[in-house]
Parts: structure tokens; sequence; C-alpha cells
């Protein structure tokens, strides 16, 4: 490979990782306090050029939703300049297209959210959210493969990562992923909390969901601010969440054991398994708080901050596996 | 000559339509505590403009709007079963108002085609979206004191919401139904609906929270009376 590391693109890359973190955590309040609706056009701002809006009409839910379009057209502008950045000045053809694909995937995003202000189509939030996750996973993969450790790991001895941890860091990854959609539906149902006690729901560990139950959960759950009553799918919808959650902490936990078995407690990949199960102790901590404090919004975009960094954990454990296994050779 | 005629043909018709129909009348209660209702501090003491209306005294969500002795408000009452009597193209506009960062009233009932305008009292702006079921969605800019919004809606619908997202703990509801004989229970749990025709009819009560039930009635000439009970258990 005839690839130098250059730190200033590196640097650049980590940049725009973090500006989307950023704004992943903004979208998450912006959903959180119920404002994706509050500027009702797009991409003008109640009539405005929306780099021109006044900063005293920002009230309310528009400070949110207007603060992400900003920050969305700053992370649409770093990736615009990383991807042309990478096509001039890395020499590997296959990142040159990854950074066209993340250009494309910020530009369909910025479209999707556009969309969904404008068609005003809630269940578009879904695959909104998805593409958010998966954009993040990608540019902080750009920051990853333009790193230092990354360019020069050739010359170094690695160490062999099994292929049974690393398929198995893979599926719980997948299973986050799937994990992410699932509270993505929630979030866009806009009704609240569908169960509204933790460890148990409705007083037991599965609540009856039939029309009488649901209708008796409508008229006696503490009275939230939000419109909607709840249905039966999501109820059932939160219960999934919940199971789905505890088997991925059972495969992180699993993760960073296998881990400490096949490369020993001191290799850096055991003491990153170790660090995402800590991160899947607090999203369970935070998924616990979301329900207690009747969904306030610091804590349930917490909560989206760190599923997304518990799905970033794991993606990135498993290409640095897979490089450390090809070149171990 | 001809002008008293007139007169005199259409006080027969009035007294004709009087006779002919009654009025339905009612009480409906409530037996049991409601939930507590939830607080607007924590959203409205972020707004700069709410803190300043309230001053620490802050609303809450009104789902149960209960007397002293359990008459029950915002339920909506309605003959089942009739569709195509619309007379909403000609029936007067019925009118919310946002004040306060609040819908006022915040339970309206309509017919379909009949005009629902929409004003902004507040000096702060709001957008206006409607999250229907069966009629299109809409999602409009108000200006504070701006130009009023009228709305008329094609097809029935319960509780179709309305909500501010500027403001997220802003909600109306708003039934729509394509016949005249429906009402809601006022502070004192009574209703009326006017000018029902005698016949035999399905009389449906719901509240947003409690649910629906149902009375078979008669309506005589001279009206009919019916009244509900709802329990929190």
């Amino acid at each position: 490979m005839n690839q130098k590391y250059n730190p200033a693109l590196f640097w650049f890359a980590v940049l725009n990782a973090v500006a989307t973190f950023l704004l992943i955590g903004l979208g998450g309040l912006v959903t959180s306090h119920e404002a994706g609706m509050s500027v009702p056009d797009w991409p003008t701002t109640y009539g405005y050029n929306m780099f021109l809006f006044p900063v005293d009409k920002w009230i309310g839910g528009i400070f949110y939703e207007h603060s992400h379009r900003l920050l969305a057209s700053v992370v649409g502008l770093l990736t615009t300049i990383l991807a042309v950045w990478l096509w001039l000045q890395d020499s590997r053809k296959w990142i040159h297209w990854l950074g066209i694909g993340a250009f494309l995937l910020v530009i369909a995003q910025g479209i999707l959210g556009g969309l969904r202000v404008r068609w005003q189509l809630d269940w578009l939030g879904v695959p909104h959210g998805a593409v958010a996750q998966t954009f993040l996973v990608l540019t902080c993969s750009i920051a990853l493969f333009t790193s230092r450790w990354w360019i020069h790991s050739a010359a170094e001895k690695q160490i062999y990562v099994p292929r049974g941890l690393r398929s198995h860091v893979l599926y719980v990854t997948i299973l986050i992923f799937i994990q992410l959609l699932i509270a993505a539906t929630m979030r866009h149902q806009h009704a609240g909390l569908a169960i509204t006690d933790f460890p148990l729901a409705y007083g037991k560990i599965w609540p009856a969901t039939t029309p009488e139950a649901i209708a008796h959960y409508n008229a006696t759950r503490p009275a939230g601010t939000f419109g909607n009553p709840i249905t039966a799918f999501q109820v059932n919808l939160q219960l999934i969440h919940r199971l789905v959650a505890y088997t991925i902490f059972l495969g992180v936990a699993a993760a960073a054991g296998l881990a400490r078995k096949k490369l020993g407690g001191r290799d850096p990949l055991t003491k990153f398994a170790v660090f995402w199960l800590v991160l899947l102790s607090l999203q369970i901590v935070l998924g616990a708080a979301t329900i207690w404090s009747n969904k306030a919004a610091d804590v349930t975009t917490l909560h989206v901050m760190v599923g997304a960094s518990a799905l970033l954990t794991g993606m990135l454990w498993w290409l640095v596996a897979q490089r450390r296994t090809r070149l171990a050779g | 000559m001809k002008k008293s005629l007139l007169l005199l043909a259409l006080g027969i018709f009035a007294m004709g339509r009087i006779a002919g129909a009654g009025d339905l009348t009612g009480t409906i209660s409530l037996k049991g505590t409601p939930p507590a209702e939830a607080s607007f501090a924590s959203k409205m003491q972020d707004d700069p403009n709410c803190s300043v209306l309230y001053a620490g005294k802050y609303p809450t969500t009104r789902f149960y709007v209960v007397g002293a002795n359990g008459e029950l408000a915002d339920v909506v009452v309605s003959l089942q079963g009739i569709s195509g009597k619309s007379t909403g193209a000609s029936a007067a506009p019925v009118t919310m108002d946002q004040k306060g960062a609040l819908y006022v009233p915040q339970m309206v009932a309509i017919q379909t085609g009949q005009k629902l305008i929409v004003k902004n009292s507040d000096t702060f702006i709001h957008n206006v979206h409607t999250t229907p079921t069966a009629n299109p969605e809409s999602n409009q800019v108000q200006m504070g004191g701006g130009a009023d919004l009228t709305y008329t809606f094609d097809k029935p619908e319960m509780f179709l919401k309305f909500k501010c997202d500027v403001h997220p703990w802003m909600f109306a509801w708003v039934s729509v139904f394509d016949h005249p004989y429906f009402a809601l229970s006022g502070p004192d749990g009574k209703f009326t609906i006017k000018n029902v025709p005698p016949g035999k009819y399905t009389l449906a009560a719901t509240h947003r929270k409690l649910g629906t039930q149902t009375a078979e009635i008669e309506v005589k000439d001279d009206g009919a009376a019916q009244n509900f009970t709802f329990e929190v258990k």
C-alpha cells in the first residue's frame, strides 16, 4: 500500500464523525421534544432563508428543529469537503467511493428529513433515524481508515482474532442496529410511554393487550402531555425492545468474556469489548430512567446517543478485528 | 300583503319544525378518582414567552374536566348510524383560539363542511398542525396575532388532533360529524342535542380517555333524556 498517513485528513474525518454524533444527539432532542414539525416549511424556515432566520424567533420546538437543520448543513458541508479530499489525496480507490457514498448518503438524509416535513409523514422519521445511524458508522469508519493505526498497522505484527469471535461481534452489532430500528419506530409513534413501569410492565412480566386492557391502560396511566392514546402494537413493541435489549446485553457480555479468553486481558480489543459492556450497562440504566422519568427529553436523548455509541463500538471493534486478522495472515 | 304571507308561511314552517323535533338532553358523570393531570411546568418554564405569561403557576393537561359533584365535561355525545345529513356548509363557523400557548377550547365538535376558524391571540409564533386519520393532514404557520386560519373537513372523524409543535403541550381535538345531531358536555356535565326528529336511535357518549358508552333511546315530539356515567377503576 502506497498510502501515507495524512494527519490533517484524519483529524478532519474525526471532526466530521464528531459533528455527525452531535447531529444525532440534536435529532434525538428534536424527537424527544416532539418538535419535528415545528418548522412547517423546508428548505426555508418560516419563509426565511434558513441561514438568515432571526434568532429571536428560535423559540420552543423551533430552537431544536432549526438548530438540527443548521448542524445538518454543517455536516453536509464537512462531508462534501471530506469526499473531495479523499478523492484527491488518498491513493486507495475504495476509499474514494466510500467518500462518495458518504456524500450521497448525507444528501439523501437531508432530502429525507425535508420530505418528512413537506409531506407530513411521521413514519419517514424511522428511515431518517436509520440512515442517521448508518451514516454515523460510515463517517467513523472513514476516520478509522484514515488513521495512523490503520495505514501503518501492516508494518507491525498483528494478533489473529478468531473467526467465531468476529462473527459473534458482527451478529450482536447487527442486532443493535435492529434494536435501533425498533427504538426509532417507538419514538415516532408520538404516544409517550406505551408501558409506564419497569422492570415489570403494568405490574406483570407480560401484560395483557386485549382491547379492554388497552382501554384500561389509557384511562389510568399517568397523564402525559402527549396527545395520542397507546395501542396494543405499541405495548408489544416496547416489550420486544426490552427483550432485545436483554439479549444484546448478554451478547456483549459474552463478547467481552470470549475476547478475554481468546485474546487475553491486555489485548486492546478485550479492553474495547469491556468498554462495550460498560456502554450496554449504562444503556439499560438509561432505558429504565427513560421510563421512570416519564420520558424526560434529556434522559431519552442520552439513551439515543448511548445506543448510537453501542452500535458504533461494535462496528469499529469488528473492523479492527478484521484488519488485524487479515494482516496476521 | 306578500310580505305578510311570507312571514306567515315561515311561522308555520318553524312551528312544524318545533312540533316534529325534540331536544335530547342529559348529564354526564364520572365515578372514581381520575389520574392526576400532568403539569406543563417543566416544558413551559424553558420558554421565555410562557414563563412570563404564567409566572410560576403553570397549567396542566385537561383530560378529565370534572366538577365538584362528578360532572364530566368535554364528552362528545352523538347519534349513531346517521350520515349524509350535514348542514355544515350553512352552519355558523366555530372559532378556536390559541391563547397563553393553549388551545381554547381544547375540545370542539363540528360538521363536515362547517368552517373552523383558528385564531392566534398570542404575540408569538404557533404552527397549527392537524394530524387526522380520515382527512388530509396539514401544517401551517401562524405568526403572533397573524391572520386567522380557516379549516373545513370533508370526512367524519372523532378527535381529529390539532397540535402545535413549537409548544408541544398544545393540543385540541375536533370531532367531525356529517350530521348536526351531536353536542359536547359542558362544565356542569350537561349536553343538549337540538331538534332531533322523533324516532329510535343509538346515542353514543365518548370521552377521549374513558372510551365510548352507548344507549338505545327513543326521541318523541317533546324530546328525550339520557344520562351517562363513566367510571375510573
